[in-house]
């Protein structure tokens, strides 16, 4: 066990490299090419030391605590397996970027795609090397991510945007499905951690919920592997550049299902579920692929539906479920990423040099570019299965597992018939791959002459070819290592006895690959016949249709839904949320079994507080009869206001009925201040029918919530409430409970409420900035306002008045912690000192006087109280620790300094800084129209 | 006791969601208050009511209301001015740029039937703003 970092960071590095790429571009155009070769080559190098003791047997395991408590660790793993598919990542994603370097026209941002590419490849690796199953849930959702941004990577494409689209729509719904499969199979073996998934095979297929987590993991299989019937995601995402489909649909992407599936092999395989399941959609896709990959007329779609068929293969050899099969599974993953990299790079290149990919006008390539003709034709050859090249051998494994699995059962009969007539569409696919575009004739209209492409466009076919030839040939010299460890790390036991060698005598897959070539050859022949047949008959019915029909549905559904709640009116918006309150209280109500009332022994009614809560309903209901007329209302609203600060003195609240009544006047200011620019009276507007309805509702929810308070207030009561009084002092220095709950024991809460009173603030200061109002010349029944602004009383008293509030609010302010007081409170008190001098004297006479900016009252107050709690955490105790002293001050005896007075500061410099801004900024407004009251223009 | 705090709260959210559903911008701000207000005493009642024993740590204390909703309460009451002057400028902010008062920016009925204080309002409609004028007044005579 190596105890280093490697794997991690090899992970990573591509998404720093993305960043990097992407910043790099705009010094030079071909300086994300490099970045994205030289990141590739460092995680390459990051994981050799890893990959040296994986050849030598063993497997890495990297792990770091991140969330125990929900199984999280952050931590990943390379074993034979996760070395297989990071060194093909790797591999074909050099030769990609050396490819696309000079496939990019001069219009395409280098930038953009090479920092797509590599956060893809990142995500990649994460998956593979992934040792926490939640881990590698995320990186398998970001390669369905950065798939979406490189299919899309051409946005002005309507295609290219569908094509990501439906490959996102698939591939993120089926990720929906494994991760409710990998929860799952975590909740069955009480760790997410592969290491112990993989040890708890029995038990998890001896599990009841052993099915639904096989289908769960099987659908995000299919769906990003494309097996019918999620495959046709495949064809349309070939609107992406070809480098793009050259690496996510031989090496990547598609292969991640297949490497979820080769990663749980030993886990979920072996029972007749998988089997039936994994096998009959790996057969049903290896056949469909291959027949309508014949059909296809555009060089890439040929080639996408090629990919669906070998998928399939692949699928249905694990599905087999035997080791051998296995291992034929493990060798075609590997021969299968080379060809088919190679055959999409040479139609890159067909397209590059033509400006076609229509087999049916590309003709006769070979005296135009007889060096691609050549590699095309060997590596088209390797995917049809023709001796001496890799594509035969894994061919012939598959071949032979199909009959070994044919001995018992009618159906097993059928796997060796369909293995070969999925083996006759594949020969003939690739024939027509070559014949079509290399021979048959001249070329037909081509948009651009075609020639050779230049030589390093080439040279990543040149590399793959040569391995294909060199797998082909010499299996025991090349691959034979590979294979060994990545079948060890697969089956997470010791490989079952293999032979690579090219011929094993005559034998019934050397038949089936025989009748495979010639009836390709046979039906190629037929070819003119058979797709006018297929125009005829077939083509019509594309699951693609299906797929775009109930999209169409389900939008319309969706338009409808909306347009019938949401008809651009906030009253009916309000009565749907509203009245769908009250449907679920009532659901709540009458789904309980549990008497309504409580036993709790009740307060006795005494005369004041019944004159005093009668005194709140009428004011209430007063306030809604005469809402039209405005100013009265407020004015009654203001009463109710004041009735409720009395309630919380009564009910052993001080601190809440100071607040209460300071935030009561700060708030009736306000609103008179706003009623001046707005109508005077409310018209009658509303229908009749409308006012009974918003009145039942309204009734209907006032007594629900009148008799949802009653039920609680009846009930005995469990609280925290001794922990805080216990605490209190102990814990946090002071005697008065609610204070030291908000700045000490809850202070992250009060310093997020400040936050919010700030932004408020703020955003009122930005709405008021540019506000277009104008102040009407007289009142609602046409008198002229008084000019003799500040009535000569007030504005004496309240300059006597204004230092002695200012004691106030500081003596509240230190008392808090222990008395009723505190800096909520104390913030108001000054707020309202101030707001005071802006009333009675006018806002430029004050202005004159306190030159403070509000703004800076804000950012002073968020800062002490982050401050604080920096501070805690620079000593090296969690964020808002308070600590406290006790001071003797002279005159004023002992006293207690805790360092939550601090952050208490905090909140009174915010308090005071939200409220003065928000007012003297509204009567700004007024000021500056007031001089004449006529009406003015912009202020 | 218990009932009548009940009844309170119930009459304050009757009005508030009443006023909440007004067509003109004011009413609704103030439903909102008495909305807040009706929250404000809910939650404070969760904690159940308690007379004569507030939460200030004392040795001779017969015992302590609930502290933990009234620190929430304290909060929720600025919060709830905050956001009472958020909504309020909102409205002043639209009636500035559409010159309506009713919350959908528009009315819905082009000629509502007078009443009072309509008329008089008719007469105070604001002008257009005096930066639009002078570009009309560009585009017409450069």
């Amino acid at each position: 066990m190596v105890t280093s970092f490697d794997l991690p960071v090899a992970v990573l590095l591509p998404f720093v490299g993305a960043l990097l790429a992407a910043s790099f571009s705009a010094l030079h155009r071909v300086a994300a090419a490099w970045v994205a070769g030289l990141v590739t080559l460092g995680s390459l190098l990051m994981l050799m030391p890893a990959l040296q003791s994986v050849f030598a047997g063993e497997t890495v395991v990297q792990s770091w605590a991140w969330m125990p408590s929900i199984g999280l660790d952050f931590a990943f793993r390379l074993d034979g397996l996760g070395a297989l598919f990071a060194l093909m990542i790797i591999v074909i994603g050099l030769l990609v970027i050396l490819y696309a370097r000079y496939y990019l026209s001069a219009k395409d941002s280098m930038g953009r795609f090479f920092a797509y590419m590599l956060t893809f490849m990142g995500s990649m690796l994460g998956v593979v090397l992934s040792e926490n199953l939640l881990q590698l849930m995320v990186f398998w959702e970001l390669t369905s991510l950065s798939s979406f941004m490189l299919i899309s990577y051409w946005q002005h494409r309507k295609d290219a945007r569908q094509g990501a689209r439906m490959a996102l729509a698939i591939t993120g719904g089926g990720g929906l499905a494994l991760l409710a499969g990998i929860l799952l199979l975590g909740q069955m073996v009480g760790s997410y951690n592969l290491s112990d998934v993989l040890l708890a095979g029995e038990e998890i297929r001896a599990h009841a919920l052993y099915l639904p987590t096989l289908v769960l993991i099987a659908i995000g299989v299919f769906t990003k592997s494309a097996q019918f019937p999620f495959h046709f995601w495949l064809p349309n995402a070939m609107s992406a550049p070809t480098p793009v489909s050259a690496y996510l649909h031989s090496a990547t992407m598609v292969k991640a299902g297949i490497f979820l599936l080769a990663r749980f092999f030993p886990v979920l395989a072996g029972t007749p579920e998988w089997s039936w399941l994994i096998g009959t959609v790996g057969m049903l896709t290896l056949l469909v692929g291959a027949f309508v990959a014949l059909f296809q007329h555009d060089l890439k779609g040929l080639l996408a539906y090629s990919t669906i068929s070998h998928l399939g293969l692949i699928t249905l050899l694990f599905g087999l479920g035997t080791e051998l099969a296995a291992v034929a599974a493990l060798f075609h993953i590997i021969n299968h990423a080379t060809f088919k990299a190679s055959l999409f790079m040479v139609a890159g290149i067909i397209d590059h040099e033509t400006g076609t990919r229509d087999m049916r006008r590309i003709n006769g390539l070979l005296k135009y570019m007889p060096h691609t003709a050549v590699l095309a034709m060997i590596a088209a050859a390797a995917m049809a299965g023709v001796p001496l090249l890799n594509g035969f051998l894994s061919k012939e494994m598959f071949f032979d597992q199909a009959v070994v699995a044919s001995g018992e059962s009618l159906w097993g009969q059928a796997i060796p018939v369909m293995a070969t007539l999925a083996g006759v569409f594949s020969v003939a696919y690739s024939l027509r791959f070559i014949h079509d575009v290399f021979f048959n004739g001249e070329p037909i209209n081509l948009p651009k002459m075609p020639h050779e492409p230049p030589p390093f466009m080439r040279i990543p076919v040149d590399v793959l070819v040569v391995l294909c030839i060199a797998v082909g040939m010499l299996p025991m010299f090349t691959v034979a290592p590979l294979l060994a460890v990545a079948v060890q790390g697969t089956l997470q036991a010791a490989p079952p006895e293999y032979s690579l060698a090219i011929w094993h005598g005559f034998n019934e897959p050397l038949l089936m690959s025989f009748l495979a070539l010639t009836g390709g050859a046979a039906v190629y022949a037929v070819r003119k016949p058979l797709f006018a047949w297929y125009e005829s008959h077939v083509k019509g019915q594309q699951l693609r249709h299906w797929y775009d029909w109930k999209i169409d549905k389900l939008l319309q559904v969706a338009r409808v839904v909306t347009r019938g709640f949401d008809r651009g009116a906030l009253q009916d918006n309000l009565f749907w949320v509203l009245g769908f309150t009250l449907l679920m209280g009532l659901a709540g109500f009458l789904s309980s079994t549990a008497p309504l009332l409580g036993g709790r022994a009740l307060l006795p009614l005494d005369a004041v507080s019944l004159v005093v809560g009668a005194t709140l309903i009428l004011a209430s209901l007063l306030s809604v009869v005469l809402h039209r007329e405005r100013l009265i209302a407020l004015v009654v609203l203001g009463a109710v206001g004041l009735v409720v600060s009395l309630a919380f003195v009564k009910f052993s609240a001080p601190d809440l009925a100071l607040t209460q009544l300071s935030v009561e006047i700060v708030t009736i200011v306000l609103l008179m201040l706003a009623l001046y620019f707005l109508p005077q009276y409310t018209p009658r507007t509303s229908a009749v029918w409308r006012k009974w309805r918003d009145g039942i509702l309204a009734g209907l929810l006032g007594l629900g919530s009148a008799v949802l308070a009653l039920a609680v207030m009846t009930r005995e009561t469990a609280t925290l409430a001794d922990y805080f009084v216990m605490q209190s002092v102990p814990g946090g220095g002071g005697k008065n409970v609610v204070n030291v709950i908000l700045v000490d024991f809850r202070g992250f809460d009060t310093m997020g409420e400040i936050a919010v009173l700030a932004l408020a603030g703020l955003g009122i200061f930005a709405l008021l900035k540019q506000i277009k109002l104008y102040a009407p010349a007289t009142d609602s029944s046409g008198r002229m306002w008084v000019l003799e602004a500040n009535p000569f009383i007030l504005q004496t008293f309240s300059r006597v008045l204004f230092p002695l509030m200012l004691m106030v609010a500081v003596f509240v302010f230190l008392r808090g912690h222990n008395l009723p007081g505190g800096g909520f409170i104390a913030g108001l008190i000054a707020a309202l000192a101030i707001v005071l001098q802006n009333l009675a004297n006018g806002i430029g006479w004050t202005a004159q006087r306190i030159r403070s900016d509000m703004h800076s009252w804000l950012a002073a107050g968020l800062l002490v109280a982050t401050g604080t709690g920096l501070v805690a955490m620079a000593l090296g105790y969690p964020f808002l620790t308070s600590a406290y002293t006790h001071v003797h001050w002279p005159v004023v005896g002992d006293f207690e300094l805790a360092s939550a007075m601090f952050f208490d500061t905090g909140v009174f410099l915010v308090v005071v800084g939200a409220t003065v801004m928000i007012l003297v900024e509204l009567g700004k407004l007024n000021r500056l129209d007031a001089p004449a009251p006529v009406r003015q223009g912009e202020v | 006791m218990e009932g009548l705090v009940a009844l309170s709260i119930g009459v304050l959210v009757a009005c508030g969601v009443y006023l909440v559903l007004r067509a003109s911008t004011f009413p609704v701000v103030m439903g909102l208050t008495l909305l807040s207000y009706a929250t404000n005493l809910f939650l404070f009642a969760m904690g159940r009511l308690a007379i004569g024993v507030p939460a200030i740590v004392r040795p001779d204390a017969a015992g302590y209301a609930d502290p933990l909703p009234q620190a929430l309460v304290l909060t929720a009451i600025v919060i709830a001015f905050g956001m009472t002057a958020f909504a309020i400028v909102l409205a002043l902010k639209a009636r500035g740029e559409t010159g309506s008062d009713h919350v959908d920016g528009r009315t819905p009925h082009p000629n509502p039937s007078p009443s009072r204080g309509e008329g008089l309002r008719g007469s105070l409609a604001p002008p257009r703003p005096l930066r639009e004028r002078g570009l009309g007044g560009e585009g017409e005579s450069p």
